[in-house]
């Protein structure tokens, strides 16, 4: 077994006082580790990039992103993005190892620019990806991690606060890394929201050409089986989403919720307890331990609007809760409510849609 | 149940249930040295348990002396409340004492799912083997009937011990199977809603007037069961309340009332409400109660078991006693095993008939005994009981204490009025003979 | 490797959060009360630990770190069929972040390897309902130099003789196929496989069985200032419950028939976000075409 990575903090390795160690003065400026897959940019680093600026901003420092990849055409036109996205600077490691995601060689890039650059803040989507990395590089580097933050900010004394939900959804913490650095947080994907696109601007990039030897990489990747774009959810990025709760009663119920969601072109998806009982699949879930989603419009059907879900919906721009119980905890965040039986309301709901759209579609 | 050719025991006795008298009935058996083997159901004990609940110190301090230093008890008890109620007023007596803040105090109340817990953190560190998340689905018996072990849903071999206490709880299952027992009739058995109000300390204090763990007690009947054969609850624990009803089965099957309903109206009584208020329900829970007492009771012995606490209709209804019963009746049948296990006696029926006869002279028995009569008087004359005396009380009071220019001697007519022209002077004269006759 | 395959499986006593709540004055956690249970996502990964104990046999270790009451979930892990439990307790854990958590249990699994041989797969859950991070998986790769492959679906393929193994990742948007070598650290993805119930031998072997108690000294830690709170570098400042949006939703009443319901329902959408509306035209208006 391989040796113990060294603690980072001398002595004083935590406490609440802040006492920044001398060799953790000179890291400066704000990173977002850019997620990239075939060839693509995952929007959660867009919107890391916008809550990156605002704290780079407060702290009078650089925003900078790193990208990772084997193809200089896809890296640069991610540079791009990153660019426009409000990065200042882009650290862009190219190698033919690189060009699928796999934890060793990640890791070692993404420590070695840390080591070398010493950002004070290291941002990583909350991905299956993003927390792979994330916890990995925090290890190597002995640093605090946050996951799954839902507020940044800076406090009086410059520091990151890294604000999260805790105990199952129903409390929020805010966790400081006070004595090493960088200070990492992982985000959600829709948690931020999307920030403007600051069409050609630019910025300046900085070349990594990490030489690594495959040979010495010991996991391989065989194949990538794509998901099937009929049962893929695409939740988080939906502008309209409909969802059923335990309300709906019975599965056959449940195809009440589809059959809106496609008069509305929209997505559906379900509370937890949905999944335990197979009525839809786990990556139609949403909430704290499902999909977070920020539509601009969210109808809630037979949802009693629990904690954990409510942490999944509230980037919603309006959402509509239909629910028999008037004290149902959904109406003390939702914008719109009705007190109606959502099985009868939902078809009805269909028909009358179907009817205006259809009456409009005539009219054009 | 199986029949099977005499095996090896592989324990001295296996206890079926993990409730106050199956731990009780294990600690004192594997405490005593005997080769306990105890199977529960539930996750752990008390996961399936429910109880109001009071803990009366003293049946268990008769089988853990020092109970007191580590079992997660909520508050003792220092004052209790008797209400009669009708559907906007209660007329109470409260007792309160600082007699009862005593170094070893009376009553308690507790939270089943932990106080099981710790009783059977006890049971396992006395030496018992204790199964959970395991049924016991029945008995197996030797060729001539003898009861020599039992088989579980977790299947392979049945495992065996010359004697099963069985410690199941209300509904007695295995029992039954295993043809030991009638089915529970639901004219003698009450079904109990309770819920958890969870409530900051300072605030429970506050609104019962309590300081440190000190504890309150609301024991309360009348129209709140409306019209059905029962009682209402309030407990206070450390940080949360316990508010419960139940009222026996046949009535809920005439009448049409919901449980859920009854209990939602009670909470919502004008004289409850505000004792809850903002409050948050931690948990809901229903249990059956036997209520049937003494003539309910069944066989409680045969070759090879032996029955004890709820399984054996061990309760007292009228002074909401069962917990303590169940514990004694563990106890004692425990004491019964160990003492036959020395003088390598067998467990047969014969021996096990002194469990029976040492409970005689126990207060299980003597008070069982002295309310035989109750049950079926409550439920013969629930109109009465549970709604017209409580109104005419309530009335009374009323008229007596409602200062309008009325002359006092004009309202103590119009209350006896109202009490002889409701009930008529026979009626009552009868009510309360029979009353006092089912209490001697 | 010739001797029997070794896997660790490191479970994680939680609190119950379904049942947890906040002092409405204080924001404080009210754990009164609140069962504990092993961490859902802990239980895929035992079960495929077990399973590939049938198929390879050798053996399966259980390890918690927690205080002492956690050996009931360890009891629990060896009713299901684990061979051997451990259970990592110290008061100098107390407060533990994931970097703390990772390096004691990396320290208990190196001692697990001196005593019972080194483990050639360590399972973990994806993550934890309480801590919720999962970082504790990838950090005890790091420390112990394991290959690290988080949210495994699926175990493909192992020979356990010359250790290639073949796993199911799950990645946006997709399956990743991995080959990679033991030892691994394994992250099992939930859904993957269902808890298998002990058998009434098991059970009864379980319920008698010794579960091996470590504290710090014990699996070697000598520098406590990495455990437990000190050795943690985020800290909690804050703890507070989440704020109620100052205005409730706006309710629309009820009509007599659902119809009716219907048609207020999307007048008041409608009305509160005009942009919804057109954008439901729009793309009705190019369906149509
Ligand atoms: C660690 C943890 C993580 C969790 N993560 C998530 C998560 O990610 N996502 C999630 O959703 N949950 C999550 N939960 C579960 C969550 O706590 C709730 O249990 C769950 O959201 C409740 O689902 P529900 O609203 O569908 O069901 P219920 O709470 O049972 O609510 C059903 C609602 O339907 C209403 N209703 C009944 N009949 C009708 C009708 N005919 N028409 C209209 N309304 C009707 C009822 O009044 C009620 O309000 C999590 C829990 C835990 C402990
Ligand atoms: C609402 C309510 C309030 C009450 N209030 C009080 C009170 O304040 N004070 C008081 O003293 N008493 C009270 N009681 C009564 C008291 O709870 C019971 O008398 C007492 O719990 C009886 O204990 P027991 O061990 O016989 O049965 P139980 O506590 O019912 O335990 C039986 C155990 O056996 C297990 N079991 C059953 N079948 C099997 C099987 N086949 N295999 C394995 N395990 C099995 C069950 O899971 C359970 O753990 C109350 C009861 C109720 C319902
Ligand atoms: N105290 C602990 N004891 C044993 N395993 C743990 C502990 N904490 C975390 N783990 C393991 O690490 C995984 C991820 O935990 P977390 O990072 O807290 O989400 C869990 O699913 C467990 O398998």
């Amino acid at each position: 077994m391989a040796q113990q990575p060294q603690a980072g903090g001398g002595n004083s390795r935590a406490g609440t006082k802040k006492e920044l160690p001398e060799h953790f003065k000179a890291y400066k400026h704000v990173w977002v580790a850019v997620e990239m897959e075939h060839g693509a940019v995952h929007s959660v680093s867009f919107e890391l990039l916008g809550e990156g600026r605002k704290l780079a901003d407060k702290r009078g420092v650089e925003l900078a992103a790193v990208v990772m990849g084997e193809s200089r055409a896809e890296l640069d036109a991610a540079a791009a993005q990153c660019f426009e996205y409000s990065a200042d600077l882009v650290y862009l490691a190219q190698d033919p190892a690189l060009a699928h995601y796999r934890n060793e060689t990640a890791c070692q890039v993404l420590t070695h620019l840390v080591n070398t650059y010493k950002p004070e803040i290291l941002l990583l989507g909350a991905t299956n990806l993003g927390r792979d990395l994330a916890g990995s590089v925090a290890t190597t580097l002995a640093t605090g991690l946050t996951a799954d933050c839902t507020e940044l900010e800076i406090d009086e004394e410059g520091s990151l606060a890294a604000t999260r939900p805790t105990f199952g959804g129903s409390l929020l913490c805010t966790i400081f890394t006070l004595n090493f650095r960088p200070q990492m947080a992982t985000v959600r994907p829709r948690v931020m929201p999307m920030p403007a696109r600051q069409e050609g601007r630019s910025g300046r990039i900085i070349e990594y050409s990490p030489a690594i030897n495959e040979a010495d990489i010991i996991t391989k990747v065989l194949d990538f089986i794509a998901d099937r774009d009929s049962d893929k959810a695409s939740l988080p990025y939906a502008d309209i989403v409909v969802a059923g709760g335990l309300g709906l009663r019975s599965a056959e119920n449940f195809q009440l919720v589809k059959n809106l969601a496609e008069v509305l072109g929209a997505e559906y998806g379900g509370s937890r307890p949905l999944v335990q009982k197979g009525w839809i699949t786990a990556d139609r879930q949403i909430g704290q331990t499902g999909k977070t989603i920020r539509p601009k419009l969210y109808i809630a059907a037979g949802i009693s609007g629990a904690i954990q879900h409510r942490v999944g919906v509230e980037g919603a721009d309006l959402i509509l809760a239909i629910n028999t119980d008037p004290k149902a905890p959904i109406f003390e965040f939702a914008h719109l409510g009705i007190v109606a039986d959502a099985v009868t309301l939902l078809p009805a709901l269909t028909e009358a849609f179907a009817n205006r759209l259809r009456i409009n579609r005539l009219a054009s | 149940m199986s029949e099977m050719q005499a095996q090896e025991p592989q324990f001295d006795a296996i206890v079926v249930g993990a409730g106050p008298s199956g731990n009780a009935a294990a600690y004192v058996m594997a405490s005593e040295g005997l080769n306990v083997l105890q199977i529960e159901r539930g996750e752990y004990s008390g996961s399936k348990n429910v109880q109001g609940a009071i803990l009366y110190a003293d049946a268990l301090e008769k089988i853990i002396p020092d109970f007191r230093e580590d079992a997660p008890l909520e508050r003792h008890v220092i004052e209790q409340r008797m209400w009669t109620m009708d559907d906007r007023s209660h007329t109470g007596v409260h007792y309160r004492s600082d007699d009862f803040n005593e170094e070893k105090p009376n009553r308690y109340t507790i939270l089943r799912a932990q106080f099981d817990k710790w009783f059977n953190a006890r049971v396992r560190a006395a030496g018992a083997t204790v199964l959970f998340e395991t049924t016991v689905t029945e008995l197996v018996r030797d060729l001539s009937g003898k009861v020599i072990g039992v088989r579980t849903d977790r299947g392979g071999n049945p495992i065996m011990a010359p004697v099963v206490v069985l410690a199941e709880g209300v509904n007695g299952l295995v029992g039954q199977r295993s043809g030991l027992r009638e089915e529970v009739k639901p004219g003698t058995v009450a079904l109990a809603l309770k819920e958890m109000h969870f409530l900051p300390r300072e605030v429970i204090e506050a609104r019962f007037n309590l300081s440190g763990n000190e504890g309150v007690v609301i024991e309360a009947m009348g129209t709140i069961t409306k019209g059905m054969t029962g009682t209402g609850f309030l407990y206070t624990n450390e940080e949360s309340i316990s508010v419960g009803i139940g009222c026996i089965v046949d009535d809920f099957v005439e009448g049409g009332e919901t449980p859920y309903g009854l209990l939602e109206s009670f909470k919502n009584h004008p004289s409850i409400k505000p004792l809850l208020a903002g409050s948050e329900i931690k948990e809901y829970a229903a249990h059956l109660i036997p209520e049937g007492g003494y003539r309910a009771i069944p066989q409680l012995y045969g070759d090879g078991w032996l029955v004890v606490g709820d399984a054996g209709q061990f309760v007292n209804a009228v002074h909401r006693e069962g917990s303590n019963l169940a514990m004694t009746t563990g106890r004692i049948a425990a004491e019964t095993v160990v003492m036959l296990t020395r003088k390598r006696e067998a467990m047969s029926r014969a021996n096990l008939a002194i469990f029976a006869k040492r409970l005689e002279e126990t207060f299980v028995m003597k008070d069982l005994k002295k309310y035989k009569g109750i049950p079926g008087l409550l439920h013969g004359g629930k109109a009465q009981f549970f709604g017209t005396y409580p109104r005419l009380i309530s009335q009374a009071m009323q008229t007596w204490f409602r200062v309008d220019g009325v002359d006092k001697k004009s309202k103590e007519g119009a209350i006896l009025r109202s009490f002889r022209e409701a009930r008529g002077w026979r009626g009552m004269m009868g009510d309360a003979f029979r009353l006092v006759r089912a209490w001697r | 490797m010739n001797q029997p395959l070794h896997s660790v499986v490191c479970i994680k006593q939680v609190p119950d959060s379904a049942q947890i709540r906040v002092h409405p004055v204080t924001n404080t956690i009210m754990r009164q009360g609140v069962p504990t249970i092993i961490n859902p996502y802990d239980l895929f990964a035992l079960e495929e630990a077990l399973r590939l104990r049938d198929r390879f046999g050798g053996k399966v270790t259980v390890l918690c770190m927690g205080p002492m009451t956690a050996e009931d979930s360890l009891r629990k892990a060896l009713t299901f069929g684990a061979d051997r439990a451990v259970l990592l307790s110290d008061r100098y854990f107390a407060g533990s972040d994931t970097l703390a958590t990772s390096y004691a249990l990396s320290m208990a699994l190196l001692q697990i390897a001196r005593e019972f041989g080194a483990p050639d797969i360590i399972f973990t859950g994806k993550q934890t309902i309480d801590g919720d991070t999962a970082q504790v998986g990838p950090g005890i790769a790091k420390r112990l130099g394991y290959n690290q492959l988080t949210y495994i679906s699926k175990i493909r393929d192992l020979d356990p003789d010359g250790g290639a193994l073949v796993v199911e990742r799950r990645a946006e948007g997709g399956t990743q196929v991995l080959q990679t070598k033991l030892p691994v650290l394994i992250t099992m993805l939930e859904g993957s496989n269902e808890m298998r119930r002990g058998s009434i031998e098991t059970a009864l072997a379980a319920a008698r069985a010794q579960v091996t108690i470590w504290n710090a000294a014990a699996v070697g830690i000598e520098d406590l200032t990495r455990c437990g709170l000190r050795g943690s570098p985020t800290i909690v400042k804050k703890v507070f419950a989440p704020g109620a949006r100052s205005e409730k939703a706006a309710m629309i009443g009820a009509e007599a028939t659902p119809e009716a319901s219907a048609h207020a329902v999307i007048d008041a959408i409608f009305g509160r976000m005009p942009a919804i509306e057109a954008q439901l035209f729009e793309t009705a208006a190019q369906a149509a075409y």
